[in-house]
């Protein structure tokens, strides 16, 4: 262990900020990060053994004691669910001889839950040893079970197994004029820079993330930096170290289409992500891929390999005297990395936590420098913006949303799969197209974004009504609303990062409160607590992960209040917990079961 | 003339580079909080000293102080939800105050009492937690760990050591020490060090001095906490 330690920490330069790659290594060779390896990373890295720990405690990818060799996680998305995930992962667990959470007694396999993987339109979906699986079904999975059992390598596998589609459905403006390669770099440096930001700001591209923060007002904030008040000259900006980060942490449940821009757009989003780096002058960009795409990682490097082999990545660029290059890191499995502070923490090899703000990443970002953090869907809109102007751009969509929206469309609709649409275009005409019927409602943005209900298909898709950053779950009249809110109220619980009071606690709670709901143990008052609850984190939550944990139950609180109150009990207090369950422990002591060992609930029950 | 803004209407001075919760206790402005301490780094995690500025919600002691901020404290609106806040770190951890030897002395306790809190309000988590009494001098309850980061903070920035870390995610955050064993014996923590003395709750003790000070003659027995506070943090702040 002690050669391949070392080997590990030399070929990352013995550099902190690289301790992600080096425990992803560690975990994938052990299936665990062994004490001894602690030790030798903390004196190696000159960091101390706390700071491994928490790492390694924080991101569900890492693990102090060993996992299976063959580890298999099976995607928890509502929209797995849907496609009978709770079925495949108890057949599996039957077939596999190994409970859920639990590693087989040999040591050769271990299963559990994930959060969504991000293969909503493909599911059920799982990742074995972190590479993608799916359309799980049972045949697949008996093929699975024996390919295991024979221990056969991974690489031995069949192919099909790990097949990913893209599921283009719908292209349209970026997705069906994709640019050639270095043109929007050309154009750059043709137009001039500034120019092209003018460009970029008169198209009114917004970050396609969700938040929807002007994209030229960023760079441009970055390009000033902290200390200068304006534009500076060109040398003194070249003293000022700058970075670019595309953030392909895509982790909001429902949400795909980075993975397919990664998948056949790369070309485009790193051209941005260096015309961005052009404008902000900076040498430096990363990547920060989700650890659930690790299936497109090779691929991305040899796509980096053929930039730098074109003039479009490395010293000057374009001979330009343009000096940039970009590095590829990944996640180990933790959705609030999607908050673009808390990234920059895990890119500086830390527990993802959300920075205190301001100062904002913009003039404080990675290694404390001025650094722009912008969506996969930015950087490549950014490219093209360059290639063919703002008013291109900006001719499509609403007066304060400009452009197309590429949406991943999943759950209840025979189409699903990537659609990009104008901003300002309705619900209605987005169902009629994927195919979807006896439409219930619509989850928009994710777990964190809004529920609608069958009454509002005439909204539209735009920064000013229906905000997403791509998620778009579609429910027939089959499903149950609180089987939905339950699991994403679960997912938030799961993926709280712990650091503030009112969302470590307060989603825990909520998960409780709802479940005691649910349950059948709510009484009169229990529905008035849960909105007190929701209104509490999200008031008073650190970050956005906290500020829109509480959406799923408040937005179909809203629209069906009669739901929540159908499942109270008709008194006016009911304990939190199930007084005859909790007898169970008593009765097994004392051996009896007769009816003087149990309590109703409630004593006009009895 | 110096840079102002105004706390519940009253105009207070500030200097450039003081957060709200600086300029407020410079003031004598009390601020409830519970990670914060004028000596360390602000941390902006216990949510206990949020502050509406301008209408959005704020932690006053990582928030900028800047000309032109109309800052909401002491509203009840807001002292409920710091109680609820309270009532969240209490239920999360297991605080019997009867029996903790912390009592009278401890700032969860008295920032309750100032808070109006008369009752945990939402189910207890009962979590299992360990003590850790290996240290020959200083005693860890885990059960009354509320993640302030405070003896990380002191520790590192007092103490040049870096005794303590919080570890895990969400609910499952744990405080851990920097020994190979794992264990607090196995560190370089000293009684002397400001890491062993910070605790706000009774999660770091100094063992056999629990009860020098008899119950009825401690800290916040006779005075709230935003007296001792002020009295105490406003020279530092002050500086």
């Amino acid at each position: 262990m002690k050669q391949f330690i070392q080997d590990l920490a030399e070929t990352n330069r013995y550099q902190a900020t690289h301790l992600l790659h080096i425990l992803r290594e560690v975990q994938s060779h052990y299936h665990y990060i062994p004490e001894a390896a602690i030790e030798q990373i903390a004196e190696l890295l000159n960091i101390s053994r706390t700071q491994i720990i928490g790492v390694v405690e924080f991101y569900s990818f890492f693990h102090l004691t060993p996992r299976g060799q063959y580890d298999l996680l099976i995607s928890d998305s509502i929209t797995d669910h849907m496609l009978g995930k709770q079925s495949l992962i108890d057949y599996l667990s039957e077939k596999l001889n190994v409970a859920v959470g639990k590693v087989r007694r040999d040591g050769v396999v271990s299963l559990d839950n994930t959060s969504c993987t991000g293969m909503c339109d493909q599911g059920p979906a799982g990742l074995v040893n972190g590479y993608a699986l799916t359309r799980l079904d049972r045949p697949k999975i008996d093929q699975i079970t024996d390919l295991i059992n024979q221990q056969k390598p991974l690489d031995q596998w069949p192919n099909e197994l790990f097949q990913v589609e893209d599921n283009i459905i719908e292209p349209g403006l970026l997705l069906s004029q994709p640019i050639n390669q270095g043109s929007a770099l050309e154009s750059a440096f043709k137009r001039g820079l500034k120019e092209t930001l003018t460009e970029i700001d008169k198209s009114g591209l917004r970050g396609r993330g969700g938040a929807g923060y002007n994209t030229a007002w960023k760079w441009h904030l970055c390009y000033e930096g902290p200390e200068e008040d304006s534009f500076c000259d060109v040398a003194t900006q070249k003293q000022q170290q700058r970075y670019v980060i595309c953030n392909a942490d895509e982790g909001e449940p429902g949400t795909f289409k980075d993975r397919v821009l990664l998948n056949s757009y790369a070309h485009e989003v790193f051209e941005g992500m260096t015309l961005c780096a052009a404008i902000i002058g900076a040498q430096q960009g990363f990547l920060y891929l989700r650890g659930e795409y690790l299936h497109l990682y090779d691929k991305l490097q040899s796509v980096l390999a053929e930039r730098r082999q074109a003039g479009l990545l490395g010293n000057n660029i374009l001979k330009e005297g343009f000096n940039f290059d970009i590095e590829i890191c990944l996640g180990a499995g933790a959705y609030i990395c999607g908050e673009e502070s808390a990234l920059i923490e895990s890119l500086e090899g830390k527990m993802g936590i959300p920075r205190n703000r301001p100062p904002y990443p913009v003039t404080q970002g990675y290694l404390g420098r001025p650094t722009v953090v912008n969506n996969v869907e930015t950087f490549m809109a950014a490219a093209s913006i360059a290639v063919n102007g703002g008013d291109w751009f900006a001719n499509v969509g609403t007066e304060k949303s400009k452009g197309t929206k590429i949406l991943s469309i999943c759950g209840d609709c025979s189409r699903p799969g990537i659609y990009e649409y104008p901003f300002g275009t309705s619900i209605r005409s987005v169902l009629n197209d994927c195919g979807a019927s006896d439409v219930l409602g619509i989850q928009i943005g994710g777990p964190s974004g809004t529920f609608i209900s069958n009454h509002e298909f005439d909204r539209k898709l735009a920064f000013e009504d229906l905000a997403t950053g791509g998620s778009f779950i579609v429910f027939n009249n089959s499903r149950n609303i609180l089987d939905i809110v339950n699991n994403f109220t679960h997912f938030f619980a799961h993926e709280s990062c712990g650091f503030c009071t009112p969302c470590r606690v307060g989603t825990s709670l909520l998960k409780k409160q709802l479940d005691k709901i649910i349950d059948g143990h709510g009484s009169a008052g229990d529905v008035v607590a849960l909105e007190e609850l929701c209104q509490l984190i999200k008031n008073h939550s650190h970050c956005g992960l906290g500020q829109t944990a509480a959406n799923p139950v408040l937005t179909t609180l809203q629209r069906y209040p009669e739901l929540y109150q159908s499942h109270l009990k008709k008194i006016s207090y009911e304990p939190g917990f199930d007084l005859d369950r909790a007898l169970e422990t008593a009765r097994k002591l004392a051996k009896r079961n007769d009816a003087g060992a149990h309590l109703a609930q409630v004593e006009e029950e009895i | 003339m110096s840079k102002t803004i105004t706390i519940d209407g009253n105009t207070i001075p500030f200097e450039d580079g003081q957060t709200i919760m600086e300029a407020a206790t410079a003031a004598g402005v009390y601020i409830p909080h519970l990670c914060h301490h004028p000596e360390y780094t602000p941390h902006g995690s216990c949510k206990l000293c949020t502050v509406k500025v301008n209408g959005r919600t704020c932690s006053a002691c990582t928030f900028p102080a800047m000309e032109g901020q109309d800052v909401l404290n002491n509203t009840k609106e807001l002292n409920d939800d710091r109680q609820k806040i309270t009532q969240m770190l209490f239920v999360e951890g297991n605080h019997l105050c009867p029996g903790c030897e912390k009592t009278g002395n401890c700032q969860l306790q008295a920032v309750a009492y100032h808070l109006n809190m008369l009752d945990d309000h939402f189910p207890h988590f009962y979590p299992t937690r360990e003590m850790d009494a290996s240290h020959e001098d200083v005693l860890i309850d885990h059960n009354r760990c509320i993640f302030c980061t405070l003896c990380v903070r002191a520790s590192q920035q007092k103490d040049g050591k870096d005794v303590f870390a919080i570890s895990g995610r969400g609910i499952n955050k744990h405080l851990i020490f920097n020994s190979q064993s794992g264990l607090l014996k196995d560190t370089d923590l000293d009684t002397a060090d400001q890491a062993a003395h910070i605790c706000p709750t009774g999660a770091i003790l100094i063992k056999r001095t629990g009860y020098q000070v008899p119950i009825g003659e401690r800290i916040y027995d006779h005075k709230q906490i935003d007296q001792v506070s002020l009295e105490t943090e406003h020279h530092q702040h002050g500086e």
